[in-house]
């Protein structure tokens, strides 16, 4: 060997592998503005389509006047329910085995509600056409509290449900109910409450908000007559159930459906549902023979895609007087608005909630979720979380401050004495769930010991004494925050969309000089597939990462799969990647073998090659096996190194974390301050650091957002009154506050490279996390619990309820 | 709607177009000009990603006419890069501390971030903050952009950059 011979670690660190923070590969046409979005798509002769929408909550259309819009210059067609009944398109069905208006057909149900679809020139000619259709309303009694939905005299929403007393998942009790999902052993946990020495109750509200990625929902479609085939290029994070929807309501052969997700920025759950507009964009470009571009505006996405959470939760957890947890009764009432549009896996209406009982070894559990209907825009996404795991992780993360608050216990030691031991794991969870692998202890003592927790409780009993003595008007919170999350779904024996069983795949494809190409089921947001999937693959066969290309989004050539939501695409699409990647490997080991001239048996994986055991010298790279696999394959082995993986996964993934949050709130003014925050996560196998400190950066800022002020409101008569970033609470860099991030490892035992996935756990974890600070700051003013969004004039509002104002 | 003949220059080039007044100056830079990096994220001037460089100053192109920028000299993301085609401090800044995901935000916060550093050097954490503040990001949380910020101040100053302690 010479000085020249590259090290072992020099290698390695050349593949830019698992657990190199590589650098981003996306970045270099985002920073140059050279990313190809959906609204940057532009076809020859296409038009633009925008919706004429409702100003009632609840009316009656008593007619539609399309006559002078069509007068307007550039307005080429309006598309009302009666043009899309010609086609059967009316209605769509929804994820949620509900059934929702494309179009308002006789009623509109919620505030902005598609009512027609003008065709247009251009955006501003379509604008003018909007302002030209005469729409007559006969209001009605709108239905705002989801409290009231069930009452006896509550308004009939759902007309078209008229008579029916079930629905896709199960009874209904009333015209406004959409379904009652029960989980666990009542009797058992009803028993377990009996006896109990301590319980604590309290209805925990987690409001209604909106993903709100800084791209809108968009599409462009073009149908081609002459070929019947429909190309739809849109902003969805799953393009394939995208393609296999439309081919089912449109009944279009599926493979003359292109589905092309280019670029998308951001996602956060907004992105996985249809939406009325691809489907009059579709219809539009069918009836004009043009391609039709629909791209929605903020107050559009705000009110009328996709609204996330509006869970009211009421909790109670039976206890000790020690406070070891002996049982948990949740009964959720779910606001779900004018239709059951959730995307949630198909069988599952109320998400994963039952993974309320968190990181606890709760003996026994029962839980009861209704969902109901009301005048508001529907929808029900999992904003930056697995399907309903934030709600459920908030529920249990508050509900355990509140028992401890009635213990008089340390939130933490509550927690540290309840948690599911190491040992314990695969954990049963009294809801049905088998836990992977965890180590609560350790993360939880982790964060305590960095983060000087018994020392800034002394600070905190130092200053409610000062506060007593009126020296100071400032109150100080602690927020523990313990979630465990279950996401990557999911396995085919619990998950499915519309009957699609929930894998995911990869396909990876060797060229001769040692490069190659991986095409994904997955599409990235943002996440920065591009750059961390190429790092499995480096990692398991020897390639660099720079010699990957990785390739999602297009239909037409990337291998069948479910999407990017739900934290799934590490825990199942990275596990596909490993699985192709190991194939690949294997008829590799024979290429070397033969030209080695060794038995197969007799090498060993080397970082970039193959090496004879024993005889260092004699080695092959994984450059010199792709150069052979085209050229000298043994006899009788097929030529080339191509391999695809559908991975169906044998568990879900989980996910932890403990977060601290410390802030100080003046009374007197409701102004808070999060002094320091800091985030300890385990997700396993840690792909990407660099990426993973930017997903928790992102996810907290999300998760201070929502527990902070942002909200979705409805006022009494079915109003919006939060419908642009104006009254939509979205941080700047001013509010947002600094992040502090931690890590432990406690890889997956299914997954085939131990990784748990990252996006969705800041969001998760931090909201229980900033909601407990507020709360621990005024308890000791005698409140156990106070709703969230914990805004300026709502923490100046307790404040004085609690009679520290004047 | 009649239409009026505007001139400027874009990135170093004289461009003109016929325009409606109402035009706003994000449609005439995304649709008849064909630059694309230029964004739309909210239509009320909250979001700053439409911000571009006119005259000097940052604007916020979504709540600009079109003719309002007759005779201007504006520059928009595609025009940051070095003469060479290579990153220019600010672009590698972002790419080196991971100061961007989905890449949505990103063109405005730039074209922010470029005349911040013109107006301030050197600017503080806290100046950096509050110079961005017009613009909305989704995905990063802020640290990281502030963070290529002041990696970009510091080799346009010619000094090493040192990441901030965390």
């Amino acid at each position: 060997m010479n000085d020249m011979t590259p090290t072992r670690e020099q290698r390695s660190a050349a593949l830019e592998g698992m657990g190199c923070k590589r650098k981003r590969v996306e970045d270099i046409r985002f920073t140059q503005g050279k990313g190809n979005y959906v609204d940057d798509v532009k076809l020859p002769g296409m038009l633009h389509g925008d919706f004429v929408r409702s100003p009632h909550p609840h009316a009656r259309v008593k007619r539609i006047d399309d006559s002078e819009a069509l007068k307007v210059p550039g307005v080429l067609a309006v598309i009302t329910a009666e043009t899309l009944k010609t086609v059967n398109l009316a209605w769509m069905p929804t994820l949620a085995g509900d059934v929702q208006m494309v179009l308002a057909d006789g009623k509109v149900l919620f505030q902005n509600q598609e009512v027609a679809f003008v065709v247009a020139t251009d955006r501003y000619a379509a604008d003018d056409g909007i302002n030209k259709v005469i729409v007559e309303y006969e209001p009605l009694a709108p239905l705002v509290d989801p409290f009231k939905s069930m009452d006896k005299d509550a308004p009939v929403l759902r007309e078209d449900l008229a008579g029916k007393t079930s629905g896709a998942h199960g009874p209904r009790k009333h015209h406004n109910h959409i379904f009652e999902w029960t989980v666990g052993d009542k009797e058992l946990t009803d028993a377990a409450f009996k006896k109990a020495e301590v319980t604590i109750k309290e209805m925990i509200s987690y409001h209604r908000t909106h993903p709100s990625p800084l791209e809108t929902c968009q599409c462009v479609c073009s149908f081609d007559k002459i070929k019947g085939e429909l190309t739809i290029y849109g902003t969805f994070q799953a393009p394939h159930v995208i393609r296999t929807v439309v081919s089912l309501i449109a009944k279009l052969p599926e493979q003359k459906i292109h589905v092309i997700a280019p670029d998308i920025g951001g996602g956060f759950g907004n992105k996985v549902g249809a939406y009325p507009g691809y489907i009059c964009a579709a219809v539009a470009s069918i009836v004009t023979g043009k391609p039709v571009k629909w791209v929605e505006d903020r107050i559009e996405n705000l009110t009328a895609t996709s609204f996330a959470r509006d869970y009211h939760m009421t909790t109670e957890i039976a206890a000790t007087k020690e406070g070891k947890v002996t049982g948990l009764r949740v009964h959720v009432l779910a606001d779900h608005g004018a239709f059951d549009a959730c995307a949630d896996p198909s069988k599952w209406p109320a998400g994963f909630f039952n993974i309320v009982t968190g990181s606890y070894d709760f003996p026994t559990a029962h839980l009861a979720v209704d969902g109901v209907y009301t005048n508001k825009a529907p929808g029900g996404v999992a904003y930056r979380c697995s399907f309903r795991v934030t709600e459920a992780a908030y529920c249990i993360e508050r509900a355990m401050d509140i028992l401890a608050q009635k213990l008089n216990m340390d939130p933490a030691e509550l927690r540290l004495k309840n948690f599911i031991k190491p040992e314990q794991f695969p954990y049963h969870s009294a809801l049905g769930w088998e836990y992977d692998s965890g180590d609560y202890h350790t993360a939880m003592r982790k964060m305590m010991e960095t983060t000087g927790y018994a020392a800034l409780r002394k600070e905190q009993a130092d200053k409610r004494a000062a506060f007593a003595r009126g020296e100071t008007r400032e109150i100080m919170g602690l927020g523990v925050s313990f979630f465990t999350e279950i996401v990557g779904a999911g396995p085919s024996k619990n998950c499915d969309i519309l009957g699609i069983a929930m894998f995911d795949s990869c396909e990876i494809r060797l060229h001769p000089t040692g490069a190659g190409i991986a095409r994904m089921g997955t599409k990235s947001q943002g996440q920065g597939h591009e750059t961390t999937w190429a790092q499995i693959i480096a990692t398991e066969i020897g390639i660099p990462a720079d010699n990957i290309m990785v390739e999602e989004g297009n239909t037409d050539t990337a291998p069948y799969g479910l999407g990017t939501y739900g934290s799934r695409s590490t825990p199942v699409a990275g596990a596909a990647i490993a699985m192709a990647a190991r194939k690949i490997k294997a008829k590799a080991q024979m290429i070397a073998a033969y030209r080695l001239e060794v038995h197969e048996d007799d090498l060993e994986f080397d970082i970039d090659g193959f090496r004879v055991k024993g005889l260092p010298e004699k080695f092959m790279s994984m450059k010199d096996i792709c150069w052979a696999a085209y050229n000298s394959v043994p006899p009788g082995m097929e030529p080339g190194l191509e391999a695809v993986s559908y991975y169906d996964p044998p568990n879900m993934t989980y996910p932890f974390g403990a977060y601290l949050c410390v802030m100080d709130i003046d009374v007197d003014t409701g102004v808070y301050n999060v002094r320091r925050f800091y985030a300890l996560d385990d997700c396993g196998t840690r792909i990407n650091p660099m990426i993973i400190e930017g997903q928790v950066h992102g996810g907290l800022t999300e998760a201070f957002a929502i527990a902070m002020g942002q909200e979705i409101r409805y006022d009494e008569v079915g109003n919006v009154v939060t419908g642009s970033f104006m009254d939509f609470f979205m941080p700047t860099a001013v509010e947002t506050p600094h992040w502090e991030t931690d890590f432990t490892v406690t890889p997956s035992p299914h997954h085939p490279i131990g990784a748990k996935g990252v996006g969705e756990s800041p969001n998760v974890g931090g909201v229980p996390a900033f909601s407990n600070a507020v709360n621990d700051a005024f308890s000791f003013l005698g409140s156990t619990h106070i709703q969230m969004p914990h805004d300026f004039w709502r923490n100046w509002k307790a404040a004085k309820q609690l009679g520290a104002v004047a | 709607m009649a239409k009026t003949h505007i001139t400027m220059k874009v990135n170093g080039a004289e461009v003109e177009g016929l325009v409606e007044p109402r035009t706003l100056l994000v449609h005439f830079i995304r649709e008849n000009l064909g630059m694309t990096g230029t964004h739309i994220g909210c239509e009320t001037t909250h979001c700053g990603a439409c911000t571009v460089d006119i005259d000097g100053m940052s604007v916020k192109s979504c709540t600009m006419f079109a003719v309002q920028a007759q005779g201007s000299d504006i520059i928009t993301v595609e025009g940051m890069a070095n003469a060479d085609g290579t990153l220019s401090a600010l672009q590698e800044g972002f790419r080196m501390m991971h100061g961007l995901q989905c890449g949505f935000c990103t063109p405005g916060m730039i074209m922010r971030a470029h005349r911040l550093l013109k107006e301030n050097a050197s600017p503080s954490e806290q100046e950096i903050r509050m110079g961005i503040s017009g613009n909305i990001c989704r995905c990063t949380g802020y640290q990281n952009i502030v963070k290529a910020i002041q990696y970009a101040s510091a080799k346009i100053n010619g000094v090493e950059f040192r990441e901030a302690a965390e």
